[in-house]
């Protein structure tokens, strides 16, 4: 059983995802960054691999990533970067990256890196289904989830595919749009959340747009297994930058207050 | 792609497909063409450059298209799909101007409303064809991520379409990005080889020795070669040398780039070890684009295709050449390949025939023939 797996097998409720974006602002902080985020209660890590071009991003995690980027993040980096992180935690790890950096340094290679280091599992944002089979392949053989996207325009015979590939939890798109915090979640998200149960058993993670307490309990309510927050830990670094000491003790405070709204939850 | 609009994508090729089989799109679309966008477009023999060169240089005049460039072929195909799909607003993005000005002439007379996502970088550049698209009517959004050039422009375009997947038609400029776009682009633009066969048979009695085309996503190259593939015609791509390709500083992906997957589409890449997408320049805002279609990038592959690049100072030369020579003011992409066709001039026996495709006209580089960026 994988770490994600035994995460969601053994929690007596919804699981935290907290996501930061490696390398933001500069490859020492943000270790610091991340071990914070799970010290504070984050079930499981999402480390962002920074890219040129994220088109699935808003504009707060694009201005993380261009920090990252001029920090001098590269994929190495962010191996480096997990290792020390695993240092700290036996938490799981998941790398959410564009394809193109996995691509260019080789899929195997790549998969093979990232499993060493201490990751547990990939998503690739921009590489659809239909590509992904290398993918899978590869993830399975360096014993990494396979963690796929699926989007309320996703249609249902695609889901059905999207929610039998999937391995580790399915990341819930819960609206249309890029990345960013949003005032509301969308009402239809239990149906949603429905559609991708009465598939499958793969745990549904639900993110894009959840930055308060009420969103997690909304979440948690319609059915999710788990909440990814992402947009709101990462602008909360962008406004601290000046100063870390208040950047971690408002980020702490913050995923606790995330955390506690997703009910009586051990920790 | 994201998810998100990957079932947008899976419909666009249905709606695609459905067009291409339906009669009466093409004879819409034929119509629009004929009547209002003013095909076909002459292929034009240049007495006093060839006598210069030694060649028989003729020019396919896109830049006598309505809006000043091939775009309009592609955007009134796509605008009449997203009509026909029921779709209520366009977005596009644009480099030059040109594909905006397209998108925004279509959207006019087709009676949808258009948002045109422009780099901050070309709005300054090229200023003339941003008042083009606000007469038209649409909006021009400055883009301000990134390099603030095409490619962003094409992000910005990927998250808005993302956000408004449903009732939102992504009118595509090049032959990039995902499936179906490559391929219905050059479809739409195929129309120009079509013509251009015909007619340098019509006056030569035989095929052209050479065709040349400039290459940034490159539309108008696969859209004149697209027809003489099976053919013992030399295609050749001339991409952005911008200061020359030992500089880095330049948009040459098929010359300089390697294998990457950017907007939905694996081709050759300008980009870093790691995967990072570089800064790309050019003197032509429609040329400073880090990727190219992967059709082309395949084409270069089998040997099918050349690719050379030109410097912006060749093809700042060749665009007053041309002024001087023949009376006709070529755009500054279309200026690379007048470049190429010049250095040309010595390699070629007297007499063999090449056909230049003028993409566009260059009414607006006449104020900054370079740009100031």
């Amino acid at each position: 059983m994988s770490r994600i797996t035994g995460a969601f097998r053994g929690a007596d409720g919804p699981l935290f995802i907290g996501y930061t974006v490696a390398g933001d602002p500069d490859p020492e902080e943000s270790v610091r960054i991340a071990e914070t985020v799970l010290d504070a209660g984050a079930d499981i890590l999402e480390l962002g691999v920074p890219f040129s071009d994220p088109v699935a991003d808003g504009p707060v995690i694009q201005r993380a990533g261009i920090r990252a980027l001029a920090a001098g993040t590269t994929p190495p980096g962010v191996f480096g970067m997990v290792r020390e992180i695993r240092k700290h935690s036996e938490k799981p790890i998941v790398l959410l990256t564009y394809y193109n950096p996995v691509y260019r340094r080789g899929l195997d290679r790549f998969s093979r890196e990232a499993a060493a280091a201490g990751v547990d599992g990939i998503l690739a944002v921009d590489l659809p289904l239909e590509e992904a089979d290398r993918a899978r392949e590869c993830a399975r053989k360096h014993d990494l989830d396979q963690i796929l996207l699926a989007a309320p325009t996703t249609g249902d015979q695609r889901l059905s595919r999207i929610v039998n590939a999937a391995s580790g939890f399915l990341y819930l798109v819960s609206r249309t749009g890029v990345t960013g915090t949003r005032e509301d979640l969308p009402p239809d998200l239990r149906r949603l959340i429905g559609r991708v149960k009465a598939r499958g058993s793969v745990p549904v993670a639900v993110g894009f747009g959840i930055s308060q307490p009420d969103h997690v309990r909304a979440c948690t309510a319609a059915g999710a297994d788990a909440v990814i927050v992402g947009s709101g830990i990462v602008g909360l670094v962008e406004r601290h930058l000046a100063d870390p000491a208040a950047m971690h003790e408002v980020i702490h405070a913050y995923i606790r207050r995330m955390k506690g709204a997703l009910g009586d939850k051990k920790e | 792609m994201p998810e998100t609009l990957m079932e947008a994508l899976i419909r666009l090729d249905a709606g695609f497909t459905r067009a291409m089989a339906d009669q009466e799109f093409h004879t819409g679309l034929r119509d629009l063409l004929t009547h209002y966008a003013g095909r076909p477009t002459p292929l034009t023999f240049c007495p006093n450059l060839s006598e210069r060169l030694a060649l028989r240089v003729y020019l396919k005049r896109e830049d006598l298209l309505h809006g000043g460039a091939h775009k309009l072929n592609n955007t009134l195909g796509q605008v009449l799909l997203a009509r026909s799909m029921g779709k209520t607003r366009i977005i596009a993005e644009t480099g030059a101007g040109q594909h905006g000005v397209a998108t925004a002439i279509a959207g006019a007379r087709l009676g949808l409303p258009v948002e045109v996502y422009m780099g901050e970088v070309d709005i300054r550049r090229q200023a003339l064809n941003v008042s083009r698209m606000e007469l038209l009517g649409a909006r021009v959004i400055p883009v301000a991520s990134g390099t603030r050039t095409l490619k962003d422009a094409v992000n910005e375009a990927l998250r808005d379409w993302v956000d408004r997947v449903e009732d939102t038609f992504y009118v595509l400029g090049s032959i990039v990005g995902p499936h179906p776009y490559p391929l219905m682009v050059r479809t739409f633009q195929s129309v120009i080889g079509e013509e251009a066969r015909r007619q340098i048979l019509e006056r030569e009695g035989r095929l052209p020795d050479a065709i040349v085309a400039c290459v940034g996503g490159g539309s108008n190259a696969i859209g004149i070669f697209h027809r003489f593939l099976e053919d013992e015609v030399r295609l050749i791509g001339v991409e952005a040398g911008g200061e020359g390709l030992e500089t880095g500083k330049h948009g040459a992906s098929l010359c300089a780039g390697s294998p990457g997957v950017l907007h939905g589409a694996l081709s050759y890449l300008l980009q870093d070890e790691h995967g990072q997408v570089s800064d790309t320049h050019s003197i032509a805002a429609g040329l400073d684009y880090p990727g190219v279609g992967p059709e082309l990038a395949h084409l270069r592959e089998t040997g099918r295709v050349e690719a050379v690049s030109v410097t912006d100072r060749a093809a700042r030369e060749a665009f007053g050449l041309l002024a001087r020579t023949e009376g006709i003011v070529p755009a500054m992409e279309s200026s690379h390949a007048i470049a190429r066709l010049v250095e040309m001039a010595g390699e070629l026996d007297r007499d063999s025939v090449v056909v230049v495709n003028l993409s566009g006209r260059g009414d607006k580089d006449v104020e900054a023939p370079g740009g100031t960026p």
